[in-house]
């Protein structure tokens, strides 16, 4: 049995690393009372980043570009939609045809037509001690690369800082009614240009999960939609940090059971488990499956500004 | 500033030069206004005389294009709330600032800094509570709260910042009698204690009785400024709504002079009927109780009423816009409708002006639109009304706003005047316009009535309304009654000082 | 418009290192400079483009942001592939069939949008978080029916049996690959343009979209029923798409049918302003850019995402330039709601 559950748990949490990252971070944006689609470009400008980051100086530093690839394409958007008051639908689509245009372009010109950027370095796993060592499913959530351990600690951390930090109160009081975000003192443009930035730094190291921690290098689009799939995540999560890694993991688990279920010939057809946690979404968004709440700014257009 | 009983010394606030536009809407006229600290002050003056941008401005919510502002004597200034909070400056909105999916403790620690113990700020709730004597559950949701709890939680969220001056808008607005009182006792309470109020009002007893020095201003100036004591009903009520000499100054249709003796004709057509019509808002608060009415064809009928009397209701039912909670309602199927906030109810900012007269009607109409009648039509409309503009085909946004509402206007009056249709609800149709357009509206209105129209019209201005009425109805506190064509009785039955 | 394309294109090859001259040529002789490249390559891309990006640009004109054009595109394949590899084709005459496909098409993409709109009128649910939801799910139903009930009698590929040639849609003479879905997407891109200049339907969908409380109250036009037919005919449409690609050009349904016409589709209709007319033209000219993109990928050795760029900075300039005219208008001296005093 071991030999089964083991390794799925590792792939669901191996796929549900990225995903939770860039989810806690359109998280952060949503609750700030604003949605960015362009969250596809951020994760693929952040897999690039990771790719040229860890060409010139290693893990380190692949990650280290790869944030801060996430944060200029989150820079531009925040230019557009708080800066110009752009609409976000339009700036979201906009940025993602530029962060796949862009890294193509980009790659192919700096790595050649073949593409072949062999030999990155990738992040290794680092087995936790002790913890790695339990039976049956040590090895599979305590033996990851750095970056999963990264979530481990980010999801409570954020939870906790929504809850006790006045920072976070701030960010869910932008996200619910500006007007009165505003007359308690706090700025609000500046409070969404922040959550719409630090989104871009958690997406940009979802990106750079990818490539560094993954598959060990880059390919055209290989975001892959993942960028839309966190937002179903952010949903599915109620937009709370915990709800939001349970998402990603349930997404995670649906991506591994395809495969799972190939392998033991169930008869079921796979794609089933990749419908599911959508239609989960879709069921949790008409309020069939709890309620989920999302923050009353959110889709709203902007209030001009003074 | 501790409670000392030496207080009427110093002066809390003190404003100068206060001059604030909305585009061409001059809100504040050279205002002046002070408070003495460890007072009561009432700040008195119709809707629209510029009571609530003035106090926007302290609160830094509203940037004026010019102020001298002293803040306990000390000259400064307020470029966002943070910076009035940071000077002892608390306000109440007249809507409240509350977020409602959030605690009671989340709405009061808002806005600070660093960790947020909540068991802090909790008993930071229950120590000012004992000190006020207000009952409020610190874990409770705001929205699961009624709204005089809620207006606790506001000045909870002021006091919590150590607010020692505090500004209310409208505060017994929203409060049921037995509630405004004990608010008012506890202002005063809180006055004595050496703070400073500031209550922005409209009901006259309510800032005699308690306040301790008032404020009157009228289209954006200060009319008035002296201690309570040595004011009356009478002198306040005139401040606020104008005296007879002023009166004639912003006439702006000589021709009209004298329509007061006008009576309704005989055997005039009644256009509307109302039969015990009772009315709800949007958020299911009774506005209108049990009112019956007839309005006849050729009447210019005036509504008065302060802000949340049931006045915004009546207009609405009238023009069709909201269905009667019970009773009934006689109406033309096709009224003329002119509301207040034109950029939300009547135009299309971004479409041309031919679009915008298309708009009229655009929920029945069916099959194909004939464009080059719609822009004759529209380009005889600017023509006749007087509208501004290059062409039928400009933008409506490129329109100035005294522009923009001559064109609603000449789009909801046009079928009047052509005798097809006989109704015209109007609210604040002039607000915000210059004399010339603010002229030109109304000689519109007065010839539909000419025409055989019923026109309905709500204003702030008392001064309008008896410009153009040919009979009055005050609506107060959901009632609607009948009110003779006098200043004097028009005013006191909105403010209740009868 | 197009003067920028090229001095952008070739901005960005310079920039990127490529030869300007060889690379633009083959931009050039890619997508419209030559026949073949035009017709077969150009205007075959532009037919999906066409309609989908009509479909968003109904709906983004009513305030629908339909994200779902991808979903509801395949949707409309899937169900044209359906019934014409199902229906015995001898019971009836080719054309009907092909045109009741076409039909079970339109039905089929606005049943789908049908579901976002009933989220939406219903619950309040953000279309454009479910749309992006019926996307993947639309996604996967293709992928298990190219594995189950649609696959071909061989069970080897992921792909459904090829329809015959009875069936396809007809070819336009002399115009390659070219087939007559052009005609009917021109034909219901220009009626759509007409209806919004000159019909009273077309009109309340754009006050709606333009200001709901306005339409409401000075239009007194239902707002919710209005939405919800923008978004399903915006469904249709894209579904519509689908079934034309089948039975125009792929002649079966399988996994990646559909190159993301629906997300290109947003940046074809905003570049062309929501407008079906300039739909047309923008649809040609993002047809042409993909086809000369390809084409410069292989004879130029210049990547073909550059295209991708040049179609972001149009749709950012239009943003730009949209955000600073608004605020020119505004600062000619507008009473702003008439002061926030109440």
């Amino acid at each position: 049995m071991s030999d089964v559950v083991a390794p799925f748990i590792a792939a669901t949490v191996r796929t549900a690393v990225p995903l939770a990252l860039a989810a806690l971070g359109e998280l952060l944006v949503e609750r700030a009372g604003l949605i960015n689609i362009g969250l596809e470009g951020v994760i693929l400008a952040g897999a690039f980043g990771a790719l040229v980051g860890a060409s010139a100086g290693g893990v380190t530093a692949g990650f280290a570009v790869a944030l801060a690839a996430g944060v200029l394409v989150a820079a531009i958007f925040a230019l557009c939609v708080i800066g110009l008051r752009a609409d976000q639908i339009i700036a979201g689509t906009a940025l993602t045809l530029l962060s796949v245009g862009a890294t193509g372009t980009l790659y192919r010109t700096l790595f050649g037509s073949s593409g072949a950027a062999l030999g990155i370095p990738t992040s290794a796993s680092y087995p936790l001690p002790v913890l790695s060592a339990m039976p049956l499913l040590g090895s599979a959530l305590f033996a990851q690369p750095p970056v999963t351990y990264l979530v481990y600690l980010l999801a409570p951390a954020l939870a906790w800082w929504l809850a006790h930090t006045h920072a976070g109160l701030a960010l869910r009081a932008v996200g619910e009614r500006p007007e009165a975000a505003e007359a308690a003192g706090l700025r609000v443009d500046r409070i969404r240009t922040i959550a719409i930035l630090a989104g871009g730094a958690l997406g940009g190291i979802a990106g750079g999960t990818l490539v560094l921690a993954q598959a060990g290098t880059f390919a055209e689009g290989m975001s892959a939609g993942r960028g839309f799939i966190a937002i179903a995540i952010v949903v599915l999560g109620r937009w709370t940090p915990l709800g939001v890694a349970g998402g990603a993991l349930l997404f995670g688990a649906a991506s591994a059971l395809q495969f799972a279920s190939q392998a033991m010939g169930w008869n079921a057809p796979y794609q089933l488990f990749l419908v599911a946690p959508y239609i989960l979404t879709l069921a949790a968004l008409a309020g069939a499956v709890g309620r989920a709440r999302a923050p009353a700014a959110l889709g709203k257009a902007l209030e001009p500004r003074r | 500033m501790t409670a000392s009983p030496a207080h009427h010394t110093g002066s809390a606030l003190a404003l100068e030069n206060v001059r604030k536009h909305f585009g061409s809407f001059v809100a504040l006229d050279d205002a002046t206004f002070e408070v003495r600290a460890g007072t009561v002050h009432a700040l008195l003056g119709e809707n629209g005389a510029g009571k609530t941008t003035l106090m926007r401005i302290v609160y830094g919510l509203v940037h004026a294009d010019a102020c001298t502002m002293r803040i306990d004597g000390m000259p400064a200034t307020v470029a966002n709330p943070s910076d009035a909070i940071a000077r002892g400056i608390g306000m109440v909105h007249q809507h409240f600032t509350l977020v409602p999916v959030m605690s009671v403790v989340e709405n009061i620690a808002l806005g600070s800094r660093g960790r947020l113990n909540v068991a802090q700020v909790a008993k930071r709730v229950v120590e000012i509570a004992a000190r006020t004597g207000f009952s409020l559950d610190p874990w409770a949701r705001v929205e699961s709260l009624s709204i005089g709890a809620q207006q606790r939680v506001e000045i909870t969220k002021a006091l919590a910042r150590n607010a020692r001056t505090l500004i209310l808008d409208e505060p017994t607005a929203v409060l049921a009698p037995a509630e405004s009182t004990a608010l008012l006792r506890w202002l005063r309470s809180y006055a004595d204690a050496g703070n400073t109020v500031v209550l922005i009002t409209h009901k006259l007893h309510e800032a005699l009785a308690v306040a301790d020095d008032v404020t009157v201003l009228r289209r954006g100036r200060t009319v008035l400024a002296q201690p309570a004591a040595t004011t009356s009903i009478a002198a306040l009520s005139d401040a606020m709504l104008g005296s007879g000499a002023e009166r004639t100054g912003v006439n702006g249709v000589a021709s009209m002079t004298g329509r007061s003796a006008r009576t309704h004709r005989e055997n005039a057509a009644i256009v509307f009927r109302a039969e015990r019509l009772s009315l709800i808002d949007a958020t299911g608060v009774v506005r209108v109780r049990e009112a019956s009415f007839d309005i006849w064809a050729g009447e210019i009928v005036g509504v008065a009423g302060i802000e949340g009397s049931g006045q915004r209701e009546l207009l609405r039912a009238l023009a069709g816009r909201i269905a009667p909670s019970s009773g009934k309602m006689i109406r033309p199927a096709d009224v003329g409708f002119i509301p207040e906030d034109r950029h939300r109810d009547a135009v299309l900012l971004d479409r041309d002006l031919s679009e915008n007269v298309a708009l009229r009607g655009a929920g029945i109409r069916r099959g194909v639109i004939d464009w080059t009648s719609v822009r004759a039509d529209t380009r005889s409309l600017l023509q006749r009304y007087d509208v501004r503009a290059p062409d039928s085909r400009t933008m409506l946004r490129a329109l100035s706003g005294g522009n923009q509402q001559k064109l609603v206007v000449a789009r909801e009056l046009r079928t009047a005047e052509n005798g097809q249709h006989h109704a015209i609800v109007a609210e604040n149709p002039t607000r915000g316009l210059d004399v010339r357009a603010t002229a030109g509206i109304h000689a519109r209105l007065y010839r539909a009535s000419e025409a055989g129209a019923a026109v309905v019209m709500y204003s702030n201005d008392i001064d309008e309304v008896l410009l153009l009425a040919t009979r009055v109805l005050v609506t107060r506190g959901g009632t609607v009654h009948e009110v003779p064509l006098d200043r004097e009785a028009i005013g006191r039955a909105m403010l209740g000082t009868s | 418009m197009l003067a920028a394309i090229v001095l952008g294109a070739a901005l960005l090859l310079f920039v990127g290192g490529y030869p300007v001259g060889p690379g633009l040529r083959a931009l050039w002789f890619g997508s419209i400079g030559s026949w073949y490249a035009f017709t077969s390559s150009t205007l075959v891309r532009a037919i999906p483009l066409m309609l989908t990006g009509c479909a968003v640009a109904v709906a983004f004109r009513a305030g629908v942001f339909n994200i779902g054009a991808e979903g509801q595109f395949l949707s409309g394949a899937a169900a044209a592939t359906a019934l014409v590899l199902v229906v015995p084709t001898l019971r009836l005459p080719a054309p009907l069939l092909v045109a009741t496909a076409l039909l079970v098409a339109m039905l089929a993409g606005a049943a789908w949008a049908g579901i976002a709109a009933v989220l939406r009128a219903r619950f309040g649910v953000l279309e454009v978080i479910s749309t992006i939801m019926l996307n993947f799910v639309a996604l996967s139903a293709v992928s298990y029916l190219v594995r189950g009930p649609l696959q071909e009698p061989t069970r080897v590929y992921p792909q459904s049996s090829t329809i015959v040639e009875a069936l396809h849609l007809p070819r336009i003479p002399g115009a390659g690959r070219l087939h007559v879905g052009l005609v009917l997407a021109v034909l219901i891109t220009g009626s759509a343009g007409w209806l919004f200049r000159h019909t009273a339907s077309g009109f309340r969908l754009i006050a709606v979209g333009e200001s709901p409380s306005a339409a409401a109250s000075a239009g007194r036009i239902d707002v919710s029923a209005t939405t919800t037919r923008a978004f399903m005919t915006s469904g249709a449409l894209a579904g519509l798409a689908g079934g034309v690609e089948v039975l125009g050009i792929t002649f079966a349904l399988y996994d990646n049918i559909s190159p993301g016409y629906g997300y290109t589709a947003i940046a074809v209709a905003l570049l062309a302003g929501l407008d079906p007319w300039r739909v047309m033209f923008t649809a040609v000219l993002f047809g042409a850019l993909e086809a000369g993109a390809g084409a410069m990928q292989r004879d130029a050795g210049v990547p073909s995402s550059l295209v991708s760029v040049i179609e972001a900075l149009l749709i950012l300039a239009v943003v730009v330039a949209q955000a600073v005219r608004v605020r020119r208008i505004s600062a000619r001296g507008i009473t702003l709601a008439a002061a926030e005093d109440a």
